[in-house]
């Protein structure tokens, strides 16, 4: 079983990316399953939700503690958030910003960064205030785990983006182009 | 959380401590020498965190204006909605990535 | 048949629409909102041919289903928590008018404090109204019960509302892969709805929910017991006939790993999946520890849990309720199944979970082990599982 965390903002779309990297994954044969960090969703506070991913049937409900790989929509949690909680060592650390993955300090975690929110801007996803940029991370996403792929999350994006599906795939494609990997 | 019988939190106040400027991607930053201290911002911010100020210690578009009060965006509790950004009738407001 | 990737509240939405539902009023509650704004959406786009009717609260939204029920439409609605402690009046009237209404419940806790997430106390407390309870593990479940109990609820030999529980975020809120039926499939399951008790009709006027003085209406609440007592059969038999069309078998109870077990869990909703979990990891260190789900818990499966835990030496019932002043719902239950039984075993209530604690597979080691002990001695009835009793002790004193 593969376990992913998403950190995010509400109205970023951390959940939507979570459902979508899900569908990817069942398109490819998995079992998944993903939600919401349970609570009262308000836009601009920190949001989490979650995604499991298995080749065999998955009977578990409860939360993620121990997660494969943590996806950070938004940089400016990590100052608040520790976006690291019970990320298993070697795992993934998926980021959304305009630093380098050797800026960071995280020697325990393989980093891959990319400007999401650029690309976001760029497709017009969102607004300015708040670019919308989910889909655009799991390009990153598939670029840097690997388990899932492009393909995939493309089709998963055109068929389930609740609007703009084309801009928001090529987003993710784009972002897959761009991602930087720190190993 | 403290447990009490019934459900009762003794101190009043405490949403306040909830500081939500750390939900921000964008700042919304007032350019003082723009503003004509209209208070529209003030009116629109939902928060609200638009406070007004004493003019006299802020730079001013106009002379004539410097007795007026003027805003201040309290960053502490400023989600960064843009809103204020949008109302602004002369553009004085800018909108700034945050990267913390 | 299509598989969709569809959260629980779209999941009961979907069964709405495939059981050609005609009417649903509705009043929005978290968590279970997302059941009318799915159905006002497939009616709005044509796939769904139904009347919603957005009205003023809980206590409508039931009255406007038995209107509808009365004229002999499939009708449907959905709510949790504060909304059915509103709409409690209308259920014993709704069961009492013998309407086949089917509700599906987002399981949620009951204020105060004020809490938002996944708890049974909400249906538990309506235990006694006279509703049918099915209980949904996944979202597969979800959508297949609500189906089903459709099909248990019109049986005139029943006419009966039904509820569906599924449990507040952990099912409402969860996307998983779920199988949506073809629709030719659920019709002929279901059928056309039949008209098989008087129905609101302006040419052939009459009283519904009549006045009874006492010479008459112990018979009616008798009635309602024999009913509650055919709908066992009946949905057995609506389970074996799901089956056969869609292959998906349900029990009222089922059991994993029950045979050599000396501890059965006893779960109910969609705490079963990681119980199911750890009884495969206590199972692999060599522990002798199975699991009972309970999917049907109005009609109470009686002889059915009295039967696949016969092996049993200790049975720990899991509650996400608590009845203060005795035990959980389900503890109750299943000790009162047993009370004309010879050799019964012994029988632990475990209560988590409430107001949305995660139910963990550490809590599930926690209740096996405390079983265990308590198989060789003495034990407390009533435990409490992952609950901070030094800071309640401060408050309240100790026992």
């Amino acid at each position: 079983m593969f376990e992913i965390r998403f950190h995010g903002r509400g109205g970023q779309g951390a959940v939507t990316a979570a459902n979508i990297l899900a569908t990817a994954a069942f398109l490819e044969g998995n079992d998944v399953q993903s939600f919401p960090f349970f609570g009262v969703e308000r836009r601009g506070a920190p949001v989490e939700a979650y995604t499991r991913i298995d080749n065999k049937k998955i009977d578990i409900k409860m939360y993620i503690y121990n997660p494969d790989a943590v996806v950070v929509l938004d940089t400016s949690l990590m100052s608040k958030i520790d976006v690291l909680k019970g990320l298993k060592k070697g795992g993934y650390l998926i980021l959304n910003t305009q630093k380098k993955p050797q800026d960071f300090n995280f020697k325990d975690y393989k980093i891959a960064v990319v400007d999401a929110t650029e690309v976001a801007v760029g497709f017009g996803l969102g607004s300015k205030s708040a670019p919308i940029v989910n889909t655009a991370i799991l390009g990153a996403y598939a670029k840097a785990v690997g388990n899932v792929k492009i393909e995939s999350v493309l089709e998963a994006i055109k068929s389930s983006a609740p609007s703009r599906a084309e801009d928001n795939a090529k987003a993710a494609y784009e972002s897959y182009n761009r991602t930087i990997l720190g190993w | 959380m403290k447990i009490t019988k019934g459900v009762v939190i003794s101190e009043p106040g405490s949403t306040a401590l909830e500081e939500t400027g750390s939900w921000r991607t964008f700042r919304p930053e007032i350019r003082y020498e723009k503003c004509i201290r209209c208070m529209i911002c003030w009116n629109y911010c939902p928060e609200p965190a638009i406070e007004k100020k004493p003019g006299e210690e802020y730079p001013v578009a106009n002379q004539k204006l410097i007795k007026m009060p003027v805003p201040v965006i309290n960053y502490q509790y400023c989600k960064g909605c843009g809103i204020c950004v949008n109302e602004c009738p002369t553009k004085a407001i800018d909108f700034v990535r945050e990267e913390k | 048949m299509p598989m969709m990737m569809l959260k629980g509240n779209e999941s009961t939405a979907y069964a709405a629409k495939l059981a050609r539902v005609k009417v649903v009023p509705a009043y929005p509650i978290t968590p279970s909102t997302v059941f009318p704004e799915k159905v006002s959406e497939l009616i709005a786009n044509g796939e769904m041919d139904a009347e919603f009717l957005p009205v003023e609260s809980e206590h409508s939204a039931l009255s406007a289903a038995i209107g509808a029920a009365a004229t002999g439409v499939r009708t449907m609605t959905a709510t949790a928590s504060q909304g059915l402690a509103f709409m409690n009046e209308i259920l014993y009237i709704a069961s009492g008018m013998r309407l086949p209404i089917v509700m599906a419940i987002g399981n949620r806790a009951l204020a105060a404090p004020v809490n938002i997430w996944a708890d049974q106390q909400d249906t538990m407390m309506v235990r006694d109204s006279g509703w049918i309870h099915f209980y949904a593990e996944t979202n597969q479940e979800a959508l297949d019960l609500t189906i089903i109990a459709f099909k248990v609820s019109e049986n005139e030999n029943v006419l009966l509302p039904a509820l569906m529980g599924m449990d507040a975020f952990v099912l409402t809120h969860t996307m998983e892969p779920v199988n949506v039926p073809e629709q030719k499939d659920v019709d002929a399951f279901l059928g056309e709805k039949e008209i098989n008790y008087p129905v609101l009709d302006p040419s052939k006027p009459a009283t519904f929910g009549a006045f009874v003085f006492p010479e008459h209406y112990m018979e009616f609440r008798y009635s309602q017991y024999i009913a509650m007592e055919h709908a066992k059969k009946v949905i057995d038999d609506a389970f074996e006939q799901f089956n056969k069309i869609f292959g998906r078998g349900y029990s009222k109870v089922s059991g994993f790993q029950v045979e050599d077990a000396d501890i059965l869990f006893i779960t109910m909703g969609s705490m079963t999946g990681t119980a199911r979990e750890t009884v495969r990891k206590l199972r692999e260190e060599g522990e002798k520890v199975g699991l009972v789900k309970i999917t049907v818990f109005r009609p109470f499966p009686k002889d059915e849990i009295i039967e696949i835990t016969k092996n049993a030496k200790v049975i720990a019932v899991v509650d996400r309720n608590i009845s203060p002043g005795f035990a959980g719902a389900i503890f109750t239950e299943v000790a009162a199944s047993f009370t004309n039984v010879k050799n019964r075993p012994k029988i632990i209530d475990f209560i988590l979970g409430l107001g949305g604690r995660d139910i963990r597979v550490e809590n599930y080691e926690e209740i096996y082990k405390r079983s265990k002990k308590a198989m060789r001695g003495k034990f407390e009835e009533v435990q409490w599982i992952d609950v901070d009793e030094e800071s309640v002790k401060e408050v309240e004193g100790s026992l």
